[in-house]
């Protein structure tokens, strides 16, 4: 089979690789350099569980071909802790709200957070809810992901 | 004052799922491992006359082909399941053979390359169908395609004097729709043989481990301690991961088995959605006798659940139906009957509530459709029929102070206050001419907490301290999400007076405690809790007796507190905790205890379930307000108060977690979901066809907290899981009916319904 070499940044590690190129980028970092944090949930880009930051952009990495990643800069929940492991503080905030039950659509959740609030360091709860809204949770009902980011943005100020 | 209950405190388990670093069945990769691919039906109903599985024999990559004549042992599973089927199909989620690839999309491509030849039946795609006097026979063992076992009654006082003292009999007729669970994680298991211990090893997305070591024993015709489930991080469930859980762990540890390999199966969404269970659809058909002063006199229900193709539930969720078809009202005399049909359709299962969101639905417009025939308020109506102490509940059991709890008068009234329920419903009214109308409706339920008379309830606990006081806790029960690690933590470590870290919880293992039954029922925190409490007091009484001895004083003086024990007579007098174990360690003295919980077999006339259905019951109240575009037939639901009597509150924040997700998953279930099919061929196929809200779909929410004393659960703590999610699709419904005036008697009030009273379809209308 024909490969393509892929040069990108995942989690701020500089990966040379040679690739199908319609590898998903979901499968790209799930099966190939086992970032096993980015789940599939439905494999169409609804569920958002697949979430990944790309170019400071959310993705739904489901729906991105491996080749459609050249040269980018990526971000998983694997790469978003602190120097030393400390936890992002959207993450602490997840964990004191009590955001998470199952987890399953955690990591896309808190990288949708993330991107969030990259561009929008205090957003109002509407615009929280329209910044996950591309991201299904079945267990929360969604409240206290969102008092999490708020508590997180306070934080982050 | 407690230490541990009562109190907030962060899910102990969290960390892990916001690094990603929890490992899902998905995330299982071993050494050698081939991947299992399902070949499924194409028909809702037809003989297999022949499988051909050359072609993907010989594709390369694929390892094996199985079909039904690899099955070593039973391929019939509990529910009629089949591992594989071989020689009819009943639904087009029938699982026909197994292709093992070298990887997923080998498997993925092999799978097309199994030719199946049909002989096409005759089909029955609904209750109607499945009724119908010619109707084709879906199981040879179930005539008329009733399902064996299903049919239950509640029969209390006398249904025809009741009828007879009425001033109006009303009948009415309601119907709910199949649901999907939509859990974010699709199903994925791994089994792996070993040859040495002869015993196989499944992991994966299992919510009810001991329920999935039968069926694989089963399938490998070996006995159950031959058979481990380990189920990994469970990324959601709601009941759903059970009896698919099963098949699917059956299939793989038979290819497993077999191969010699570890064996992995991972569902796609669409895979997901076409062979997992769902939320029985429930008609009801009620009619009911009530006085002009609103008393009601009589309630005679027929109800009918769809169960689908094959059913391992029906039984059982029909029992809790017979059980509350009547609500939580002071009915004298009550007649219900509850029975469950086959279709070829997907079909039902466990889901969250287990029948209770349904008969809510049913009963609770039923209620708004009396007090607006009477001319009460919904308030007014619930409060004239409402339970209270001094009542029997509709299987007799008296409730009042020192026996079973029942808030319901004054959680009406305060979640009425609270929301102005009166005020806003008059005013809403006077406002509602324009396109955008309002409403707000009210809902109630009482739940009978536990497995009930359903079967027995009964759990273990193992609670061990080890040599440098740190401690294991192990149940039978799983975590799921919904908090069952921390609660269960939080009990032990107020019982045992010591710090929460020591604490160390892992997964279910199945060799390593005894069955303790199915996460189901609402009944982890409460029947789990007792066994542990059992457990944590025998350990205390070993630690008291050696630190007695080590401070010269009796044993029963002691107590523990803050990993001090110390003299109740003489607190001066004490000891550190660690010091007590070490001690109990160098002089031999066990410091673990396995211990078991049963309420024990519930006293109880099956004829006519009258006695003690349930040790205790949950109450709960709901209010939501809606706006609806009466152009567009769109429903913002906009509001809803939710009110829970949890007994004790074991951890607040997390009780309201639970609250909120079941308001959101109620919400999906009144205005916006249904798994669709159109003869037996599933239309709803993944998640852009079968919706679930988003965070921009979620209604302001609040949560009351209401505590009883109850004596039954540790430390009076009873369930939330289900209640949660039973009640507020039956207020939405109310809120949208007193906004639009129209009372739709179908489930969802989708934008058809609402907008034309009805359903469209492709071919033709539909209820």
């Amino acid at each position: 089979m024909k490969t393509i070499q892929l040069n990108l940044i995942i989690n701020n590690q500089q990966y040379e690789l040679q690739v199908d190129p319609n590898l998903r980028l979901l499968d790209l970092l799930r099966e190939e350099l086992d970032l096993l944090g980015t789940k599939e949930g439905c494999g169409v880009g609804e569920c958002g569980a697949c979430t990944v930051i790309m170019n400071g952009q959310t993705v739904n990495s489901c729906l991105v071909l491996a080749g459609q990643a050249q040269d980018a800069v990526i971000f998983t929940i694997e790469g978003i802790q602190g120097e030393g492991e400390e936890l992002h503080p959207i993450q602490a905030a997840f964990i004191e709200k009590g955001a998470v039950q199952c987890g399953f659509c955690t990591p896309g959740m808190i990288l949708s957070a993330k991107a969030l609030l990259d561009h929008n360091p205090q957003p109002t709860v509407e615009e929280i809810k329209e910044g996950i809204s591309g991201n299904l949770c079945r267990c929360t009902g969604y409240q206290q992901i969102i008092e999490a980011i708020q508590l997180a943005a306070e934080k982050m100020k | 004052m407690y230490r541990y209950i009562r109190q907030t405190i962060p899910k102990i388990d969290l960390k892990a799922k916001v690094t990603g670093k929890a490992r899902y069945g998905g995330d299982i990769k071993l050494h050698g491992m081939v991947y299992g691919k399902t070949v499924y039906s194409k028909y809702p109903h037809a003989k297999i006359l022949n499988i051909d599985t050359s072609k993907a024999d010989n594709f390369p990559g694929v390892v094996a082909v199985l079909t039904m004549k690899d099955v070593m042992g039973n391929n019939e599973l509990f529910g009629g399941f089949h591992v594989l089927t071989g020689d009819k199909v009943r639904f087009i989620g029938d699982g026909i053979a197994l292709v093992l690839a070298k990887d997923l999309k080998t498997a993925e491509k092999a799978q097309k390359l199994v030719e199946v030849e049909y002989e096409v039946l005759p089909s029955v795609f609904n209750i109607d169908e499945a009724l119908a006097e010619d109707a084709p026979i879906i199981h040879d063992f179930a005539p008329g395609n009733i399902i064996p076992d299903s049919t239950h009654h509640l029969i209390k006082g006398d249904l025809e004097k009741g009828l007879a003292e009425a001033d109006f009999i009303f009948e009415r007729t309601y119907q709910t729709q199949f649901i999907e669970h939509a859990y974010i994680e699709p199903e994925a298991v791994v089994a792996i043989a070993d040859a040495y211990e002869e015993m196989v090893t499944v992991y994966g997305s299992i919510q009810n481990p001991f329920s999935v070591r039968g069926a694989v024993a089963d399938a490998l015709g070996w006995s159950l301690n031959q058979v481990r489930i380990i189920p990994s991080v469970i990324g959601g469930t709601f009941g759903g991961k059970d009896e698919i859980a099963s098949t699917l762990s059956a299939r793989a540890a038979v290819a497993a088995v077999k191969l010699g390999r570890p064996v992995k199966i991972i569902l796609s969404r669409e895979e997901s959605i076409l062979e997992s269970p769902k939320r029985h659809p429930y008609r009801f058909y009620y009619k009911v006798g009530v006085k002009k002063d609103g008393t009601i006199t009589a309630m005679k229900s027929t109800v009918i659940a769809q169960g689908g193709g094959y059913n391992n539930k029906a039984q059982f969720t029909n029992w809790r139906a017979a059980i509350h078809t009547s609500g939580a009202y002071r009915i004298p005399n009550i007649y219900t009957e509850v029975f469950g049909v086959f279709t070829n359709t997907i079909h039902g299962g466990a889901m969250r509530g287990f029948s209770s969101p349904q008969t809510i639905f049913g009963q609770e417009s039923l209620m708004d459709e009396l007090a607006e025939e009477l001319g009460f308020n919904p308030v007014e109506f619930r409060q004239i029929n409402a339970l209270r102490p001094g009542d029997t509940t509709p299987t007799s059991q008296p409730l009042g102070p020192g026996k079973i709890p029942a808030p319901l008068p004054e959680m009406i009234k305060k979640v009425a206050e609270q929301t102005e329920f009166v005020k806003r419903k008059e005013e809403f009214s006077r406002i509602n001419e324009g396109p955008i109308k309002h409403g707000i409706g009210m809902a109630l339920a009482m739940r009978g907490a536990g497995l009930g008379g359903e079967g027995l309830d009964a759990t273990g606990a193992n609670v061990m301290i080890q040599r440098d006081g740190s401690v294991v806790v192990r149940t039978g029960l799983t975590e799921n999400g919904q908090g069952l690690k921390t609660a269960h933590s939080q009990i032990v470590a107020e019982a045992l007076g010591i710090s929460l870290e020591r604490i160390i919880y892992p997964n279910v293992d199945t060799m390593t405690v005894p069955d303790g039954g199915p996460t189901v029922a609402s009944r982890g925190t409460m029947i789990g809790g007792r066994a542990l409490l059992k457990a944590c007091e025998e350990i205390k009484q070993n630690l008291f007796k050696v630190a007695g001895e080590m401070l010269d004083c009796s044993s029963v003086e002691l107590e523990i507190r803050d990993e001090k024990i110390f003299s109740i007579n003489n607190p001066e007098q004490s000891l550190d905790y660690l010091k007590v174990v070490d001690q109990a360690v160098s002089i031999g003295v066990m410091l673990a205890s396995l211990q078991w919980f049963s309420p024990g077999v519930a006293n109880l006339d099956h004829h006519t379930n009258q006695g003690e259905a349930f040790p205790t019951y949950v109450w709960g109240v709901v209010v939501a307000e809606v706006e609806v575009d009466t152009e567009t037939g769109k429903v913002e639901v906009t509001k809803v108060v939710s009110a829970h009597d949890v007994g004790t509150a074991v951890n607040p924040e997390a009780i309201k977690g639970q609250v909120y997700g079941g308001i959101v998953m109620a919400q999906g279930m009144g205005v916006l979901e249904e798994v669709e099919e159109e003869d037996g061929i599933l239309k709803s196929k993944n998640l852009d066809e079968y919706l679930i809200p988003t965070s921009m779909d979620m209604p302001e929410m609040e949560v009351i907290i209401v505590e009883t004393d109850d004596a039954f659960g540790p430390y009076g703590a009873k369930s939330i899981g289900e209640p949660a999610t039973e009640i507020p699709a039956a207020a939405i419904a109310n809120a949208i009916t007193h906004a639009t005036g129209q009372r739709i008697r179908y489930l969802p009030y989708n934008l058809e319904r609402v907008l034309l009273g009805h359903k469209l379809t492709k071919k033709g209308v539909r209820p």
